[in-house]
């Protein structure tokens, strides 16, 4: 490879390049800035993110897959779907940090320094066309959300969610090694095409069982990621566990790029075996379901019972990889971006609420009386849960829509009909969150919101993109078409 | 037609919408005349669309069985979705039927609703929105998203306005509701994946395969049983109605429970219309369950709205035992009925509502002799009450007369089953009236009410004017919606796949 190549390569990753040049930086920076430096840093990184963004958006153009590095990685429109809503999560959980961590003792600017990285991490998971490119950047940004979770360093429990987070997470590292070992021994390589291709050839003939045992683990790794069930145990404990801003990190970004890599795996890896995977995927997406909708029933905790309702998300979002083709991939490129501004707009709501030592309210019933406090949040987030529930005219809906149309659409009725069923099952706890807010009266005056300003910035654009999405909806769909196209 | 090209149902849907905005963004320091100004501007849009649903019932040319006011527009490409408007004559009076008791609702909150009053406002005109949306959408999704829209509104107002209960009934309400629809949207998207579209008249024309329709009949089903309320889901009822506020008790009895019957008669009958047939033995037996056994119940109430929401489950029997007899005078009464019941529910809901925010109890029990002191009222709530029962002379004599001529036809020991329950029916009113309104005084606080006020006035004397004209002249309505109907059924036997001797058992050949 001449240098000219290098060049060419590093000039179509100029996107991930910044950012890891940016990152680092900051860190520098950070040490400079005088007082704790939060506020700075954090504005110096959301700027960052959006420069990287307005880069992403570029690389759209030629409209077509640049494979980079020989073959490392992969820039297609799939991929600038993905990173544009991992970057919009991150600018999210800026803004939701600069907020939350303002008064905490543990507010320093390396919060922001470390989102930073995990996006990168993340960024080249999306993009990642190679077994290995795929373990680094999974690794970055699990390293990075690690130190996150366990960010609130003098509180118990949220060291607990940060241990508990990394020992499963090693784990489930160590199965996705294991898995791609198996595959590079039974393929001889560890790059994404030329694996697809000895797939492709081996069709017809028995596909050797021990490369399928290793997908089944590069599977169960990737599920920890996205915490399906049975892989979910992590989620409520690291949910509950961690700051709120990194909490609101988690249920974002890197849901979306595990869900991101795990497309680009089942789809242009391992397409040809569609009928093998299919049934995990199956069962994964069941459980998570039925698990999301019913042990949310029982929370008490806010943070809980959005680690299950992402569970429970998570399983409508795998019922379009079931269903598999460009409807099924669309459906579910759909349902994650709605799903994502959903969540942004709920975690941005949820930290206003305060006490008096300005700590987030954690218990459902801090809630109680909201509307009486202030109108303006307490309805945005009865509009946000109720889109959640997927009632129409809001976007939620929609996202219900396009994946249990695909999914009936590939004849699976019973996962349909029991899915509908799970989500008004679900209906309740979110009901549950309106009610709190609206018929309870306030037990105390302990909880007030406190300084929306900032929250605003996020819960405004996911309030007009919920409540607008049903008037424009084709451009978004259109973009996810084409990105689910460019990855059959 | 004038209005050849104006967009008139759109501008009815979407009006209120414009109101919402105008309440939402008042300013001002004097709480009081905030409210007031809520309720003239809630009053004023609500009015304009009543207005335009009288241009829009008089344009409407009742001769011709298609659909009218016609808009489509390309709203969703990316999945073939349309904004597909427009009505026919089983849908033109439910549109009015909305328009209509939207302002009655705005209007009573004047006295009755006193904290939240702009949010009460704000979600009346929602809610009217969403009601005409729902009768006019002719694109499934479209109708889908008015269709379940209303339950937030509906939600709202329960929670926020209800009596003591309300957090359950509002809970109870949403999530019934709630799982019947989300099995309607996966038969939707059934319909959808068949036929690439989900244009109503687009699937009129390709009815699915008889294994098919028997799931998709069933999913409906599920959706517009519980909406309608038949029994056995209708238990969702006597809480809604008994926690919520008169307004919302009004739009509930008055639009929302028509949903159900009109669901049947644009998706159910046209285009599943095997599995109708089919069913038709149940759903005669359940509407016969209905209408005798809540009607027991309703005599052994002793809450007011209680009693009137059982009696709404067994109004709603003969309106399901009229769609199914799936004869022209039967269809035409069930639509009568839902109409009727419309206006007549609505007004007994304000009625009890006026003692009601005299007293604060529904407790039949506790009134006694009020026809010395409320005279007028007395008149008001007896011409409603007999037309819950059914005399000859208002409107609930048209529609259970004609749906009960349409079971005889079909079956005599259903049609004989059902007409009991007209005794029953005239049972419990009569006893109602004659606790509260007549009878010795047991209550000095009952006697001292005052009679009906202004507002009070104008918005009963309207609905009984309507009861006693729609009963005595009948035609009004049923000359419009004949011609639909009969479409409706010549195009339902045409499309059935039953041997010739049934056929022609059934009078069709």
């Amino acid at each position: 490879m001449n240098e000219m190549m290098i060049f060419a390569d590093l000039y179509t990753a100029r996107a991930d390049v910044f950012l890891a040049i940016a990152a680092l930086a900051l860190l520098v920076v950070g040490v400079f800035v005088k007082g704790r430096g939060l506020y700075t840093i954090c504005v110096m990184a959301a700027m960052v993110l959006v420069a990287t963004l307005v880069m992403v958006l570029q690389q759209d153009n030629p409209r077509e897959a640049v494979s980079v590095f020989n073959n490392m990685m992969v820039y297609d429109r799939y991929g600038v779907f993905m990173k544009v809503l991992i970057l919009l999560g991150g600018i999210a959980a800026l803004f939701i940090g600069v907020r939350d961590l303002r008064s905490h003792v543990i507010g320093r600017f390396e919060y922001a320094v470390l989102i930073l990285l995990s996006i990168l991490g993340l960024s080249i998971m999306v993009s990642a066309n190679d077994m290995l490119t795929l373990y680094v950047g999974l690794e970055l940004s699990s390293l990075a959300l690690y130190i996150l979770a366990a960010f609130n360093r003098n509180s118990l429990i949220s060291s607990e969610a940060g241990l508990k987070y990394f020992i499963l997470g090693a784990l489930s590292s160590g199965m996705l090694l294991f898995g791609i070992s198996l595959i590079y021994g039974f393929t001889g390589t560890t790059s994404f095409p030329l694996i697809a291709d000895i797939i492709a050839m081996e069709q017809g003939a028995e596909i050797s069982m021990p490369l399928i045992i290793g997908f089944v683990f590069v599977l169960v790794g990737i599920a920890f990621k996205i915490s399906a069930v049975p892989f979910h145990m992590w989620t409520p404990d690291v949910y509950q566990g961690s700051p709120a801003c990194v909490t609101a990190f988690f249920a974002m970004a890197p849901k979306v790029a595990a869900v991101a890599l795990l497309g680009r795996l089942l789809f242009s890896v391992f397409g040809e075996i569609e009928s093998d995977w299919v049934q995990i995927i199956y069962v994964l997406s069941l459980a998570s379901m039925v698990v999301g909708a019913f042990a949310g029933l029982a929370q008490k905790n806010i943070y809980r019972l959005m680690a299950y309702s992402s569970i429970g998300n998570i399983g409508f979002a795998l019922l379009g990889f079931i269903a598999g083709g460009l409807t099924g991939v669309t459906a579910t490129l759909m349902f994650m971006a709605i799903y994502f501004m959903m969540t942004a707009g709920i975690f941005a709501l949820i930290i206003t609420v305060r006490d008096k030592n300005d700590i987030a309210a954690v218990k459902l019933s801090d809630f109680a009386g909201l509307s009486q406090k202030s109108k303006s949040v307490s309805y945005s987030l009865a509009f946000l849960l109720l889109s959640m529930i997927g009632i129409p005219p809001l976007a939620g809906f929609f996202g219900k829509l396009f994946v249990f149309k695909a999914v009936i659409g590939a004849g699976y009725y019973v996962l349909a009909i029991v899915g509908l069923v799970t989500s008004v099952v679900a209906a309740y706890y979110y009901l549950k969150l309106i009610k709190i807010m609206f018929f309870d009266q306030p037990s105390s005056d302990n909880f007030k919101i406190q300084s929306t300003y900032i929250a605003r910035w996020v819960s405004i654009p996911t309030m007009v993109f919920v409540i607008g999405y049903i008037l424009f909806p084709d451009r978004l769909y259109y973009e996810a078409t084409q990105a689910a196209l460019s990855l059959n | 037609m004038i209005f050849e090209n104006f967009p008139i149902l759109t501008l009815m849907t979407f009006l209120p919408m414009l109101g919402v905005l105008l309440v939402m963004i008042m300013r001002g320091e004097d709480q009081e005349r905030l409210r007031s100004n809520a309720v003239n501007v809630g009053g004023f849009v609500s009015l304009s669309v009543l207005v335009l649903a009288f241009i829009m019932l008089f344009q409407f040319d009742g001769a011709n069985p298609e659909f009218q006011f016609v808009e489509k527009v390309i709203w969703f490409q990316g999945l073939n979705l349309s904004y597909h408007m427009g009505v026919d004559g089983i849908s033109v009076f439910f549109v009015v039927l909305a328009a209509l008791l939207t302002p009655i609702c705005i209007l009573l909150c004047k006295k009755s609703v006193t904290n939240r009053v702009r949010e009460y406002v704000i979600a009346l005109l929602i809610l009217e929105t969403l009601m005409i949306g729902t009768f006019c959408a002719l694109d499934g999704i479209l109708f889908y998203v008015f269709f379940e829209g209303v339950l937030i509104p509906m939600f709202i107002l329960i929670g926020v306005w209800g009596g003591p209960k309300r957090v359950y009934a509002a809970f109870k309400f949403f999530l019934f509701t709630l799982l019947g629809s989300v099995l309607m949207l996966a038969a939707f998207m059934y319909l959808f994946i068949e036929n690439g579209t989900t244009d109503i008249p687009t699937l009129m024309d390709n009815i699915p395969s008889q294994t098919a329709q028997f799931w998709l009949f069933l999913a409906f089903f599920a959706s517009f049983a519980v909406k309608m309320p038949m029994w056995p889901v209708h238990t969702w009822l006597p809480d809604a109605h008994v926690e919520a506020p008169t307004g919302g008790s009004v739009i509930l009895a008055g639009v929302l429970l028509k949903m159900g019957g009109y669901g049947f008669l644009r998706f159910s009958i046209p285009m599943f219309p095997d599995a109708v047939y089919l069913f038709t033995p149940v759903i005669f037996w359940l509407s016969v369950i209905a209408i005798i056994y809540t009607s027991l119940v309703a005599l052994v109430q002793s809450d007011m709205k209680k009693m009137i929401a059982y009696s709404s489950v067994a109004h709603m029997g003969y309106v399901t035992l009229g769609i199914f007899t799936l004869n022209v005078q039967g269809v035409e009464g069930a639509i009568f009925q839902m109409i009727s019941h419309g206006l007549i529910s609505a007004a007994l809901f304000i009625c009890v509502g006026v003692i009601y925010d005299r007293m604060h109890t529904r407790e039949i029990a506790r009134y006694g002799g009020i026809v010395k002191n409320m005279p007028k009222y007395a008149t008001l709530f007896m011409l409603f009450m007999l037309g819950s029962v059914g005399l000859p002379g208002t409107s609930g004599f048209v529609g259970e007369i004609l749906a009960l001529m349409g079971a005889f036809q079909v079956d005599t020991l259903i049609g004989t089953l059902a007409a009991s329950g007209l005794v029953l029916g005239a049972a419990y009113m009569l006893w109602l009236y004659r606790q509260v309104v007549f009878g010795p005084v047991e209550n000095k606080d009952a006697a001292a009410m005052n009679d009906v006020n202004l507002y009070e006035k104008v918005a009963l004397v309207p609905l009984a004017v309507l009861v006693i004209w729609l009963g005595v002249q009948p035609n009004f309505i049923l000359d419009r919606i004949g011609p639909t109907v009969e479409e409706l059924l010549n195009t339902y036997y045409m499309t059935i796949s039953l041997p010739t001797d049934e056929l022609t058992r059934l009078g069709r050949i």
